[in-house]
């Protein structure tokens, strides 16, 4: 019992920045239909700012994560800007594989830049840990899980009460209904972008705070997991893409805890196949019937 | 109207296939093309083979798949158990490869089933789950060596390659022309039409999607024969993607495409090999503009067919 009280704990800080990550998938998914392949890699981009800023500028831990949200952000709506927005009437395919050039660029700059290597961020936090019983929670995991339910706040404020977010739900339902209302759908897709990229900025910088290692390719694992999160919640619906994250989160460090860690990602995707063929739309969605 | 095999188009194929072969064998005898260019040419033979298989799925039957590498997995540790175990030779690369077909096409239909009832996106998310798990079941096994992976003895040499770069060419365009490949490029186009005019769009996505694995796992086997090593972290994600580039380069639905983009890209990556990182931020920015500016590829669904030179010069011919 106290075995699987600690492994939950323990996923509960994964499926936090997998959390983290999937709302910008989803986001991003509902209003454009477009699965963002470069997300894994901004998230990467946020953790090598973080560690820019920590190591090397000196800061401290606040400023190091609104810095490299602000930076995801700027980040996230250049490249929707640049790369995304002359496909918008594409198809999705076109759209899909511009998305994954984007991801190679970002990948293949970062290693041009900051180099192939593993890089080894500061430990900031001081590395205490607390015992409740038997089990014991690092500072680390209390903060990670602390930004995370506050970000999370945050943002479910942003787009339920504010006229950003009203205009983000309007678009998602029907973009050209929302324009004739007298939306800036452009605008509102940039916010989206900018939104959903400062989340993976944060989450970037938290695992960087908690597993103190990272490399130019580490986005690519756990953006696929996160956009599974997001696909598992009901890809599109913000509390889907929480709840996935942390169920993922969860499972993955069960298998890796009490099975094999080689088979951790088999069993993510495995999940994510049997949910496709059973729920497509995932645990939170409703069915839509396809119009012609 | 019914027509021979043996008509004059289709002997202008065969000789075409002769003279590359011919003048192939003639550079590589005299020796202007030497070791490292032969080697070049086997993964670009592989290449094609992979590319062309790729564009069965994704150009013409219009199915986005992104665990290519998964059936080229299959195929390669087919080979290289067989030549392990069995005898390394010809014959077992040989053996092996069909051993990789059989379980590939069992994959590619355990697949095929469900996720080609999913759409677009979701597809290809999902078959890149697909090749991701094959990939780590094979990485778990004990027969594979895990990831140390397989060291074996080159035993395919280039007109094998060769071969089965005819072969593969060969089928995949045929069922392009077939009955088959229209009912498939009817569903590239719109499957709710082409499912109104009573076309089984199920049956047609699966059997593309089997053909394209098999293919894959032939090459994978060809690889394996060629190449020295196998190792589990050749064929993730990333090789899935590599594949896609030559396709998308070449033109979704172009054979001829693929075949071209797949020789360009060989001997750009020869000339780029100092500058591993800067090819990546390369190809990164080429799929992007690609995307934006020339949708279509190099080709976009253009062949080249003896039928059209005619044509074309017949036409050039008045106009003089």
């Amino acid at each position: 019992m106290t075995q699987f009280l600690q492994q939950l704990i323990n996923g509960l800080s994964l499926g936090s920045i997998y959390a983290l990550i999937a709302l910008g998938y989803t986001m991003v998914y509902g209003i454009i239909k477009l699965i963002n392949f470069a997300h894994g890699d901004i998230y990467m981009l946020g953790a090598y700012v973080g560690f820019i800023v920590t190591a090397q500028l000196g800061l401290g831990l606040i400023p190091a994560l609104l810095i490299a949200m602000a930076t995801c952000a700027v980040i996230g709506v250049l490249i929707e800007r640049i790369a995304y927005k002359p496909l918008r009437n594409a198809t999705r395919i076109a759209a899909l594989i511009t998305a994954i050039g984007v991801s190679y660029f970002i990948e293949a700059s970062t290693q041009r830049i900051m180099g192939t290597g593993i890089k080894t961020y500061p430990s900031i936090l001081q590395n205490q840990t607390f015992m409740i019983g038997d089990v014991r929670i690092s500072m680390q995991q209390i903060f990670i899980f602390a930004v995370t339910i506050l970000l999370m706040l945050i943002l479910q404020y942003v787009v339920q009460k504010t006229k950003i977010g009203r205009s983000m739900r309007a678009v998602s339902v029907d973009p050209d209904a929302a324009r004739l209302m007298g939306i800036n759908v452009d605008a509102t897709i940039s916010y989206t972008f900018a939104i959903g990229s400062a989340l993976a900025g944060a989450a970037g910088v938290l695992v960087g705070l908690y597993y103190n290692s990272i490399s130019p390719l580490m986005g690519v694992v756990p953006g696929v997991k996160a956009f599974i999160a997001a696909v598992f919640g009901g890809i599109g619906i913000i509390p889907g893409a929480m709840f996935g994250g942390f169920f993922i989160g969860i499972v993955e460090t069960l298998v890796s805890g009490y099975g094999s860690s080689l088979y951790k990602d088999a069993v993510v995707y495995l999940i994510l196949i049997i949910i496709l063929i059973v729920k497509p739309t995932g645990l939170l969605g409703k069915n839509e019937k396809e119009k012609v | 109207m019914k027509r021979s095999v043996w008509n004059r188009w289709n002997a202008c194929w065969l000789g075409l296939i002769i003279v590359c072969y011919g003048l192939l064998s003639i550079l590589i005898s005299t020796g202007i093309m030497n070791n490292i260019y032969v080697t070049v040419l086997m993964g670009i033979g592989i290449n094609i083979i992979l590319a062309v298989s790729l564009n069965l799925i994704i150009g013409i039957t219009g199915q986005f798949s992104l665990g290519h590498a998964g059936f080229m997995c299959i195929g390669a540790y087919a080979s290289g158990v067989m030549m392990k175990q069995f005898s390394s030779s010809i014959t077992g690369v040989l053996l092996g490869m069909l051993i990789g077909m059989l379980i590939s096409a069992v994959v590619a239909l355990l697949v095929a089933g469900p996720t080609l009832r999913l759409k677009g996106d979701y597809l290809a998310i999902a078959t890149l789950g697909f090749g991701e798990i094959i990939r780590i079941v094979v990485l778990n096994l004990d027969i594979t060596n895990g990831a140390a992976g397989l060291i074996l003895q080159k035993v395919v040499n280039w007109p094998i390659i060769y071969l089965f770069v005819v072969l593969s060419l060969v089928i995949v365009v045929n069922f392009g022309i077939s009955a088959k490949g229209r009912a498939c490029l009817a569903i590239r186009e719109d499957e709710v039409a082409a499912e109104a005019m009573g076309i089984n769009t199920t049956k047609y996505k699966i059997e593309a999607f089997v053909i394209g694995a098999i293919i894959a796992s032939v090459a994978g086997s060809l690889y394996a024969g060629s190449f020295y090593v196998i190792k589990p972290d050749m064929f993730t994600f990333t090789k899935s993607i590599d594949i896609l580039v030559i396709v998308v380069f070449g033109g979704m639905g172009s054979v001829t495409g693929s075949v071209i983009a797949a020789t360009a890209i060989g001997f750009i990556n020869i000339f780029l090999q100092q500058f591993a990182e800067i090819r990546m931020i390369a190809y990164g920015l080429a799929l992007v503009c690609i995307m934006i500016f020339r949708p279509g590829g190099l080709l976009s669904t253009k062949e080249f067919t003896f039928t059209g030179l005619w044509k074309w010069m017949k036409k050039r011919r008045v106009k003089a």
